[in-house]
């Protein structure tokens, strides 16, 4: 990773470079940091992403600049991902076999969520990739279904069911941390 | 609406992507549906956790430097803000772009005098500090009328507070700071995760015209009312912020919201 890389010296591009794309750093480390899950390497993507982003640059025909460089965010994790070939770098997911769950919030679980943001964290990470991309990008970034989709490369129909899945996930992960949480006072 | 549709445009509903027949349509089967209703109603608490500042991870200063600009600060250093403009230039017929370069010089001597950029340097940095643990607020409250008694004694102006919570910007709190060689009173609100300062001070002129510019991701935008000067600097998008200083401006001048 060329953590030392300098970016060149000020130059028009180079200004508007910054002008453009620069305000989406904070979103661009924030959904590199929950894929990641690690400070290290979010560092690394965000890194890599902004050398692309760079690179790129002259290719940027307006439009959006935080979707075109979370989209690159995202595409850079998963390729660098791909490279490192971890244990779980073949996480295949099937939008059809994650079915919603009728299940409601226990009040503990309720208690817990208004409480306890490790919980949620904690649950949060536990997501696999595509929903986790998903609900990040819609409630911490506040994107809309038509930017999730232009980020993530899915259909709009996708992306609705799966941040319907991720909410049901973390709602049942919430639930059974309270049950878990509540055995452990007892 | 049956409940199997419904379970799955709920998430839609939640989002606001539902177009008007069909929020209606969503709108009518909660109120006759207790398990969606309950399923909505926690889907609600959700989001709400969401909004808990710590699941926001920003990027580390170190990142952030790297791929910042040293700002122009001084008169020597006025060679980017130059080529900032450059690209503009080019894109102009020839001897128009030569006469235009031959202005620029001037046009920057003109508006280094101007310390409006001065001191959006100085709210960036102000708003920044105040980013860092035990910075934010002097007084926490969300109440205006605690706020503001707050800064009594402590300036020698009382400041304008309003709460515009109701807006979807709730006032959080209150801090003394310095700007532009002015004690000036700094009133927080929140937008989601986000945080706007506000900061204010009295001014000989009478009222001078909204600029909004945009420097290292951050918005600021100045305008003056009443002989009081305000700097609005927040990371939130610029629409939004417009939004605020609308809400602002206008709870200002209204006779009833007193």
């Amino acid at each position: 990773m060329p953590s030392d890389f300098r970016p060149p010296a000020s130059t028009p591009r180079r200004t508007h470079f910054e002008v453009c794309v620069l305000p989406y750093l904070d979103a661009a480390y924030n959904l590199a940091r929950w894929l990641t899950r690690d400070d290290a390497d979010a560092q690394d993507v965000v890194q890599e992403a902004m050398l692309r982003a760079f690179r790129y640059f002259d290719s940027f025909r307006g439009g959006d600049a935080r979707v075109w460089l979370l989209a690159i965010v995202r595409n850079t994790f998963y390729s660098l991902r791909a490279k490192g070939a971890s244990d779980d770098a073949h996480e295949s997911f099937d939008d059809d076999t994650h079915g919603l769950i009728d299940e409601q919030l226990s009040p503990e679980a309720r208690v817990l969520l208004a409480v306890d943001v490790r919980a949620l964290h904690a649950a949060l990470g536990q997501l696999p990739h595509p929903l986790r991309e998903a609900i990040v990008l819609r409630e911490l970034e506040e994107c809309s279904y038509k930017e999730i989709a232009s980020i993530t490369g899915q259909k709009i129909g996708t992306v609705m069911s799966r941040l319907a899945r991720a909410r049901e996930r973390l709602k049942t992960e919430l639930s059974r941390s309270s049950t878990e949480a509540c055995r452990h006072d007892v | 609406m049956m409940c199997d549709d419904a379970r799955l445009l709920l998430h839609a509903y939640l989002d606001n992507e539902l177009d008007a027949s069909q929020s209606v349509a969503m709108e009518h089967h909660l109120r006759h549906c207790s398990a969606c209703a309950a399923q909505h109603a926690d889907f609600l608490q959700l989001r709400a956790a969401f909004t808990q500042a710590s699941l926001y991870r920003r990027a580390p200063d170190a990142l952030r430097v790297q791929w910042s600009f040293p700002e122009p600060t001084s008169a020597a250093n006025a060679a980017p803000a130059r080529t900032r403009r450059a690209p503009i230039a080019l894109s102009m017929a020839a001897g128009f772009a030569a006469a235009l370069l031959i202005t620029l010089p001037a046009f920057y001597a003109l508006h280094r005098h101007d310390n409006a950029n001065l001191t959006v340097e100085e709210a960036i940095s102000g708003h920044i500090r105040s980013m860092q643990p035990q910075h934010l607020m002097d007084v926490i409250s969300t109440d205006q009328h605690t706020v503001k008694p707050w800064f009594a004694g402590k300036l020698d102006f009382s400041p304008r507070v309003k709460d515009l919570a109701n807006a979807g910007f709730p006032l959080v709190g209150g801090r003394l700071d310095a700007l532009d060689g002015h004690d000036v009173a700094a009133l927080i609100y929140r937008r989601r995760l986000h945080v706007i300062n506000l900061y204010q001070w009295p001014v000989s002129s009478e009222t001078a015209a909204v600029s909004v510019s945009q420097q290292r991701g951050y918005t600021v935008i100045q305008w003056t009312d009443e002989h009081m000067r305000f700097v609005a600097i927040s990371d939130v998008e610029e629409s939004q912020l417009q939004q605020f200083v609308q809400l602002f401006r206008n709870d200002a001048v209204s006779p009833l919201m007193r």
